[in-house]
């Protein structure tokens, strides 16, 4: 029993941190078309906001809990500036902004690297954190229960903002059609700031969780940003729902592979299977039917 | 009885081969220029990397040059796949790598002398060979190796990524997640592949000693196999696969509808890539005498792309000369201001993609078309736009 509840647990935690980390991906792909490939160093930014907001308000169980709007703001800024800045330029040449972004997270890398060294630094959990839960036989942590419960919290807001608010039904409309939607007077350029906004605020909330799991790091970027896109990839670009199936089926599948043979076997057989996924589904889980040629 | 004359003086001079070819435009300076000027900077580079350098540079600069050989023979692939072909390759670190670790398994294999293991796999094993070591004894087997295998795996996955349509930005992240795994399955297997130490101290190259000559030799032939390389892709580009090619990059529908098979004109693209990127890891770990996860991972594939960002994707030469550029500002830059280095290459890919997407080659035109141009129609000559005219203000 241990052997198959404890990858179970641990894998769900791994996937929802990847369903945070492509969350936003997926929001900012679908809607724009954009690879932003900085995505993780968003991620990586996340941690060292929870890392500073505990050196601010050290001792107090809170810190965790502040860091979260915190790290959203911020990644969320960093996000916008890279939008405002370079994006906007390139929204007709994807495969050129995927390679402006992989300049512009090799730069929030070393910057990170300078900044805060390269060994990165630890992110104490508040107590209520730090115990375990038994599930079937196995103590299962509080943190990647709290990861589980963030995540799941924030498709829950995502999705609900997507379906209920006005905002989100721009950004619908947007997605579906953006000149029609243009000529119903949604102004897509401020949608498409605002998406950006959002998805990288969420890669922000995803590094709040890494950080309580593995610290900060200046390459925890580069760790996360591969398997990321592969959920995107596997659930459909622009589907929250295929998002989060293919978040939690990577990472429970890649722990059951971890347990059966190693960390490194795990990965590459994670990529063949995705590669193998695209031989039946080549646009993913779900896509929007299109008329437009494949 | 002047008509006459006349028209026999026409035919007289239109008989004549060499007045037509003069007269004919296909044979102005501009499009013969236009034509053979390709082979004429390939002339010039062949010089300058196999009669130039080898006389003039120390034999330490010379192997160094020797390693910005091999990459831009990587490189020039790359300039094939994504330049001309619109396929974004980010990992060719895997296919570099393949060549390279082929080539080191030989060469560690000869060090190691005949019925010896590595002394790696005593160290960190249990002393026993895997079997797929054994093949690699042989020289032969080993050239061929090192064309037969990437072309191989390319062409599976090309197989199975482009012909399901997958393309664009989903390939581009497939290839970098190749790379990903790659590195991490060498690094993870340090008992068959020397894990994150790579293959190093060899000691000859296929039975010469590794001395000084040995390496000019080694030298002289990444760079020839780099003037090879574009002379291949020089030939490809003017041929009806270039340009199906550059069609199926520009409108892949219009291909598919004129009754073309896309993916197929792409997997040849993808295959050739990888074949050469493999060659110049071949080259590459004789020449620096090491390869390990690092020279193939994804931030290697990557370094690649900078070059040929750089030099320009689409051109014969770009991306040969900037895969150059960026080996050399890597290892001058690294060696005053390591950290600096990271902040150059990021600079450099955003500074490229967002001002300068046809790379340096593309800056002539760029600043070409910041001069007043005169419009096509002043450019014939004065009697035609006279005429022009004319049948304008009738």
């Amino acid at each position: 029993m241990d052997a198959l509840t404890t990858p179970l647990l641990t894998g769900s935690a791994t996937g929802a941190i990847l369903l945070m980390a492509a969350l936003g991906l997926t929001l900012t792909f679908g809607q724009m078309g954009v690879i932003n490939m900085a995505h993780g160093e968003f991620l990586m930014a996340g941690a060292y906001a929870t890392y500073l907001t505990q050196q601010v308000i050290s001792g107090s169980g809170l810190s965790v809990l502040v860091a979260i709007p915190v790290a959203f703001l911020v990644t969320g800024l960093l996000g916008l500036l890279l939008e405002m800045s370079t994006i906007r330029w390139m929204y007709r040449r994807p495969l050129d902004t995927l390679l402006v972004t992989v300049g512009v997270s090799l730069v929030l890398q070393q910057l990170a690297r300078d900044l805060f060294g390269a060994q990165g630094d630890p992110v104490t959990p508040p107590s209520w954190m730090r115990g375990s839960i038994e599930v079937a036989g196995y103590a299962w942590p509080h943190r990647q229960l709290f990861t589980i419960v963030l995540a799941l919290a924030a498709v829950a807001l995502l999705h609900a903002g997507l379906k209920r608010t006005s905002f989100g039904r721009r950004v619908r409309a947007t997605v579906q059609n953006r000149e029609l939607a243009e000529t119903l007077g949604v102004t897509t350029r401020a949608v498409d700031r605002s998406t950006f906004f959002i998805g990288s605020g969420l890669a922000g909330v995803g590094g709040v969780a890494i950080s309580l799991i593995s610290g900060t790091n200046p390459t925890l970027g580069t760790t996360y940003i591969i398997p990321a896109f592969l959920v995107v990839v596997a659930g459909g670009v622009g589907q929250v729902k295929g998002t989060v199936i293919a978040a939690f089926a990577i990472g429970i599948a890649t722990a059951f592979l971890t347990d059966w043979t190693s960390g490194s076997m795990a990965q590459v057989i994670s990529f063949i299977a995705v590669v193998l996924f695209l031989q039946i589904r080549p646009q993913g889980l779900f896509t929007v039917r299109t008329r437009a040629l494949a | 009885m002047t008509t006459d004359s006349g028209a026999i003086s026409d035919v007289a001079e239109t008989s004549t081969p060499m007045s037509r070819a003069w007269r004919d435009p296909r044979f102005s300076p501009a499009n013969l220029f236009r034509s053979y000027g390709g082979l004429i900077a390939i002339a010039l580079l062949a010089y300058a990397l196999l009669v130039w350098a080898p006389g003039e540079l120390t034999p330490f600069r010379l192997g160094n040059l020797g390693k910005y050989c091999c990459w831009a023979i990587a490189a020039v692939g790359i300039g094939l796949a994504w330049g001309r072909g619109g396929m974004l390759v980010m990992g060719q670190g895997v296919f570099f790598g393949l060549g390279g670790y082929i080539m080191a398994m030989h060469m560690k294999l000869e060090a190691t002398g005949p019925g010896e293991v590595p002394d790696f796999m005593s160290l960190y094993g249990d002393g026993t060979m895997p079997f797929w070591w054994e093949p690699f004894r042989n020289g032969a087997f080993t050239m061929v190796a090192i064309i037969v295998l990437p072309a191989l795996i390319s062409f599976l996955l090309g197989y199975a990524i482009l012909k399901r349509g997958v393309k664009g930005a989903y390939f581009a992240i497939l290839t970098q997640a190749l790379a990903v795994a790659f590195s991490t399955l060498l690094i993870a297997t340090i008992k068959q592949t020397g894990g994150f130490n790579g293959l190093n101290s060899f000691s000859s190259f296929f039975g010469q000693k590794l001395n000084k000559s040995t390496k000019q030799d080694i030298y002289l032939m990444a760079a020839g196999a780099l003037i090879i390389c574009l002379l291949i892709v020089w030939q490809l580009y003017r041929s009806r696969f270039g340009e199906l090619l550059v069609a199926t990059r520009d409108a892949e529908a219009r291909v598919r509808f004129l009754g073309y098979d896309p993916a197929n004109t792409k997997l040849i693209a993808f295959v050739l890539a990888a074949v050469m990127a493999s060659v110049g890891g071949a080259l590459f770990t004789p020449l620096v005498g090491i390869i390990s996860p690092s020279n193939v991972d994804a931030a290697a594939s990557i370094m690649l792309l900078a070059g040929v960002a750089l030099g320009g994707r689409s051109t014969l030469m770009g991306p040969a000369l900037g895969a150059i550029a960026v080996g050399y500002g890597q290892s001058t830059l690294s060696e005053t201001y390591p950290t600096s280095w990271t902040y150059f290459q990021g600079a450099l890919f955003i500074v490229v993609m967002l001002f300068l997407p046809g790379g340096l080659a593309s800056l002539w035109t760029k600043l070409k078309g910041l001069m007043p141009t005169r419009s096509p129609l002043d450019r014939r000559p004065v009697s035609a736009a006279l005429a022009v005219g004319a049948e304008a203000a009738k």
